[in-house]
């Protein structure tokens, strides 16, 4: 077991964990955070999206004992603090951007690294920045949308509904 | 309408705040006290005897609690299929056991012949790991048509690999080889509909409690249908008693079909949770389920269509081989037979349809319903088919379907495969199509599309499919072991608020936000009074569950005939409290009143009357405003569509690129276009994933190479456009209360072959004479096909 310590959605977390303890598992497991889902064994579907000292990392390719130190925030500490839905949320709300929600904890992350990178994605970039996360119920129509109405642009162009 | 939201408003879905923030609540993040980990020891051969099964060095590692292998359940039922279907003369299908762990013989690679139960998942798998199983593999049988011819079987007992040789209509046989005998023209295809993964991104899990104090069993697992797994478990499988056992399907992480069936790991972790009197908990990887989820489509077909000299549809005949895997899943049967084979007339009046499927049991994973189960096969066949004839006698593939389209005064129409359709506008829907889509500049973009060095095409599909599925008395005749009505409770309770409880299960369709549009409407009163319960067999009456784009047009029409209950109940209460005749009492934005006069009380003060029934008339009103309603449809419902799609192919690589894709639907009436619209989405992203990426491929020895998310092409977002849906063109349904039609299959439906028409198109505009080309249409395949033209 090894002692750590990190700051999770703002608040500071100590844990004894075991070497081979994934921080998907971590999250999941020890800390109830059950918003961070695991859809694969291969690090590609991207439910399992955190963000790591302000870097989108999939949680099931590092250990927990490598975040030690480390400012982590998942889906729970997403929304304002008033209990609200933050822009990003609302968006997918709005727009439909999600059905059976599974991958959607990770939509939502990998949208804000990408919107913190890229301010006004272009749809062509918002599709690539997507290629590590998949969602089977959508289409991705309406997530692209909703990500592109999220930075604000107009979206009322985007076919119906 | 209500203030609020109301039939046919776009309103935002409630449940997705808790999707957004994290608060789903889906099986494997319940964690209960005590809670041990189950574990699978699976078959890494596809064929197999069990010699011997050695568990003693697992049982001493640590944290095992126990193990199990199929001689524990050798005095237990089997996995039953749903479905009993006759071959054409008459012998019932074979149906070998489905046993909750293999016994004797493995049958695929996965599955299941052992599972540990131990402290944790990682100590399970270690013990897994221990366990020493002697399997003889033998010979492998993967392909069809090698396992009708072969001697290799994989059941024994039942000494062929062929489960049933089934024709429809039987008596149209000789009818329909005299009009292919006697056409002008036929045409012939030959084409395989590739095998798929359903791959809902909640992989599946199922985690049982036992209280031996009351003998009773809690399952929360991951299904579309917790009844339906409820009623398996306690009349086929374990012999539970359906009052000691509740199943409860929480948040469900998608569905696409592959959690309709009952699967063994649900009947394993209930022994093991009485063995152990403990919480026993197993979550699938994702390679199992590659492995154990049930796949779908995998039919190998040939159709011909004979043609008169004017293009007039004389007939199809088509002859289908079915692979149903090594075992039959509860669908299995139906689905390449009455859910395929019943709608291979389309939508076109063509007097002659014979169909035959032979259903191929193989060294794989059980095949079963996977979203459109049946319906996609039948229209790829038959929308390739028409494609390929309007090219051979040099007709417009539009102008020719139209030719053949049954026309809007021809309702109800008996369809030359044995439906009845109720409604429909098959012109309408094209013309719509024609208009939305911009067909008439398509020659422009081509234009453009050339300048570039690239191919464009276009292609077109009409669909037709069955849903709403169905009604009992015809599913009985057709084979069917169960009823496929619906039921709903609605309780309005003492404050005015109301439960509605529903046998549909949502994971995904956003039933907890268009269930309440409905029952506002009818009650006049606010959507957000309303909630739905669903997926949990102890707080609903009953249900069949959600399939074959039934929840609405089935379950819905439950919801309306309770509510209707609801409301002839108050309006007695109400006639008591206003000292009129009940039937002198109307209801109107939630007002009960007196025609005729400006007596009247509110829905909420007639729901309170209702539970402090001072001074009730007991002799005529009994306490109390809850009602229930079972539905059982009349007819399937019959959802139609126009599709078109263009491609941008690159003829130096084969790539293919969808560019624009357009889905004009008749789904009748529409109680929320947004939900319906991402239903559309969601459907079309399968059927360009079915068309362009997606394919399961074993290999001769039965090993699953596409086993992974490395090695299946699941669609991402930039393998896929922005689509144009419509569904302005509602006819509605003539028999359910909503005249709803269903809309969650049609976009795997309409789309696969509209898309393999367009690459046929982009390739013959380019000067290559390719006239097929089969699913997935991997770059690789286009380019070769066109080197070889």
């Amino acid at each position: 077991m090894t002692k750590v310590t990190m700051t999770i959605n703002g608040k500071s977390v100590e844990a004894n964990v075991e070497g081979n303890t994934l921080l998907s598992s971590f999250l999941r497991e020890d800390r109830r955070l059950t918003g961070t889902h695991i859809g694969c064994d291969t690090s590609q579907c991207g439910a399992c999206l955190v963000h790591v000292n302000g870097r989108a990392v999939k949680s099931c390719t590092m250990f927990a004992a490598e975040a030690d130190g480390a400012e982590v925030s998942t889906i729970e500490g997403q929304a304002n603090a008033d209990g609200t839905m933050n822009v990003i949320q609302q968006a997918f709300q709005e727009h439909h951007g999600l059905q059976c929600g599974f991958c959607t904890p990770g939509m939502v992350m990998t949208t804000a690294a990408l919107l913190k990178d890229n301010p006004k994605p272009t749809e062509t970039e918002v599709r690539a920045y997507l290629e590590g996360n998949i969602c089977r119920c959508t289409g991705y129509h309406n997530i692209v949308k909703a990500i592109m109405a999220a930075s604000g642009q107009d979206v009322s162009a985007i076919a119906a509904e | 309408m209500p203030k609020d939201d109301g039939i046919g408003a776009a309103t935002v879905r409630r449940e997705d705040v808790r999707f957004l923030t994290g608060a789903g609540r889906y099986t494997d993040d319940i964690k209960t006290y005590g809670e041990a980990a189950a574990v699978f020891a699976r078959s890494t051969v596809a064929n197999g005897v069990i010699k011997s099964i050695d568990t003693s060095a697992a049982e001493g590692m640590p944290g095992v609690l126990a193990i199990f292998t199929g001689e524990d359940f050798t005095e237990v039922g089997g996995n039953p299929a749903g479905w009993l279907i006759n071959s054409r003369d008459g012998t019932p299908m074979h149906e070998p056991k489905r046993p909750v762990l293999a016994h004797g013989k493995v049958r695929h690679v996965g599955d299941a012949y052992a599972a540990v139960i131990a402290e944790t998942v990682e100590q399970a798998k270690n013990a897994v790991e221990a366990i020493e199983a002697d399997i003889e593999e033998l010979p492998a049988v993967v392909n069809m048509k090698d396992a009708l011819s072969g001697t290799d079987y994989v059941h024994d007992e039942i000494g062929t690999n062929q489960c049933f040789d089934w024709g429809w209509i039987e008596d149209n046989r000789e009818a329909t080889d005299a009009a292919i005998k006697g056409a002008h023209h036929v045409t012939t295809l030959e084409l395989v509909n590739n095998r798929l993964v359903p791959n809902a991104m909640e992989p599946r899990c199922s985690m049982a409690q036992y209280n031996r104090a009351n003998d009773e069993y809690i399952l929360h697992t991951t299904s579309q249908n917790p009844h339906l797994t409820r009623l398996l478990i306690s009349a086929f499988v374990l012999g539970i008693p359906e009052n000691k056992l509740t199943v409860i399907a929480p948040d469900v992480g998608g569905g696409f079909g592959s959690k309709i069936y009952h699967y063994g790991e649900e009947a394993l972790v209930l022994a093991a949770a009485k063995k152990l009197n403990r919480p026993v908990k197993w979550t699938a990887d994702r390679s199992e389920s590659f492995l154990t989820d049930a796949h779908g489509r995998d039919h190998v077909t040939k159709i011909e269509l004979a043609m008169d000299a004017e293009g007039n549809f004389l007939a199809f005949r088509t002859e289908t081989y079915a692979n149903v895997g090594a075992y039959l899943s509860n669908f299995a049967t139906a689905t390449p037979t009455f859910l395929h084979g019943t709608l291979m007339a389309g939508n076109y009046t063509v007097p002659n349809v014979y169909v035959n499927v032979k259903a191929v049991f193989t060294n794989t994973a059980p095949v079963d319903a996977y979203r459109g189960a049946g319906r996609p096969e039948a229209t790829y066949s038959l929308e390739r088919v028409i494609d390929k004839a309007a090219r051979e006698i040099g007709m417009d593939p539009i102008a020719l379907r139209r030719q053949n389209f049954i026309k809007p005064d021809q309702y109800p129409f008996a369809s030359a495969a044995g439906l009845e359709y109720d409604s429909g506008n098959y012109d309408a829907l094209m013309d719509r199509m024609e208009e939305v889509a911009d067909v008439a500049g398509f020659a422009e973009r081509r234009k453009a599309s050339e300048a570039k060095g690239l191919l464009r095409g276009f292609g077109v599909n009409a669909y037709i499919e069955a849903c709403g599925i169905a009604p009992s008395n015809l599913v009985g005749v057709l084979g069917s072991r169960v009823g496929l009505y619906d039921a709903a409770t609605v309780r309005v309770n003492a404050t005015g608020n109301l439960s509605v409880m529903v046998g549909a299960h949502s994971h995904g369709q956003g039933h907890e936000t268009a269930f309440p549009q409905v029952v506002a409407e009818m009650l006049g009163i606010d959507a957000s009074s309303i909630d739905i319960v669903h997926g949990d067999t102890s707080k609903i009456p009953f249900g069949m569950g959600t399939y074959g784009s039934r929840s609405l047009a089935v379950c819905g029409s439950a919801v309306v005939r309770a509510t209707e209950k609801v409301i002839n109940k108050a309006k007695k209460i109400a006639g008591h409290m206003l000292e009129a005749s009940d039937s002198d009492i109307e209801l109107k934005d939630g007002m009960f009143s007196v025609a005729g006069t400006d007596k009247s009380v509110s829905f909420g003060e007639v729901a309170l009357k209702a539970y402090i029934p001072h001074n009730f008339p007991l002799e005529d009103i009994e306490p109390g405003l809850e009602e229930t309603a079972f539905y059982d449809p009349a007819n399937f419902t019959y959802p139609s569509g126009a599709y078109c799609c263009e491609v941008e192919l690159d003829p130096e690589t084969g790539k293919v690129r969808v560019d624009r894709m357009t889905a004009v639907d008749d789904f009748g009436n529409v109680i929320n276009p947004m939900i319906v619209t991402g239903q559309v989405h969601g459907g079309l992203g399968q059927g360009i994933g079915q068309a362009l990426l997606e394919n399961t491929t074993y290999d001769e020895n039965g090993q699953l190479l596409s086993a992974s998310y490395m090695d299946y092409a699941m669609p991402r977002a930039d393998d896929l456009p922005f689509y144009t849906v419509d569904h302005s063109q509602g006819n509605p349904c003539t028999h359910n209360p909503l005249g709803v039609k269903g809309c969650g299959e049609a976009g795997a439906i309409g789309s696969p072959p509209t898309v393999v028409n367009a690459v046929i198109d982009a390739m013959q505009s380019g000067g290559k004479n390719v006239t097929h080309i089969d699913m997935p249409v991997s770059p690789h395949r286009v380019w070769s096909a066109m080197q070889n033209a």
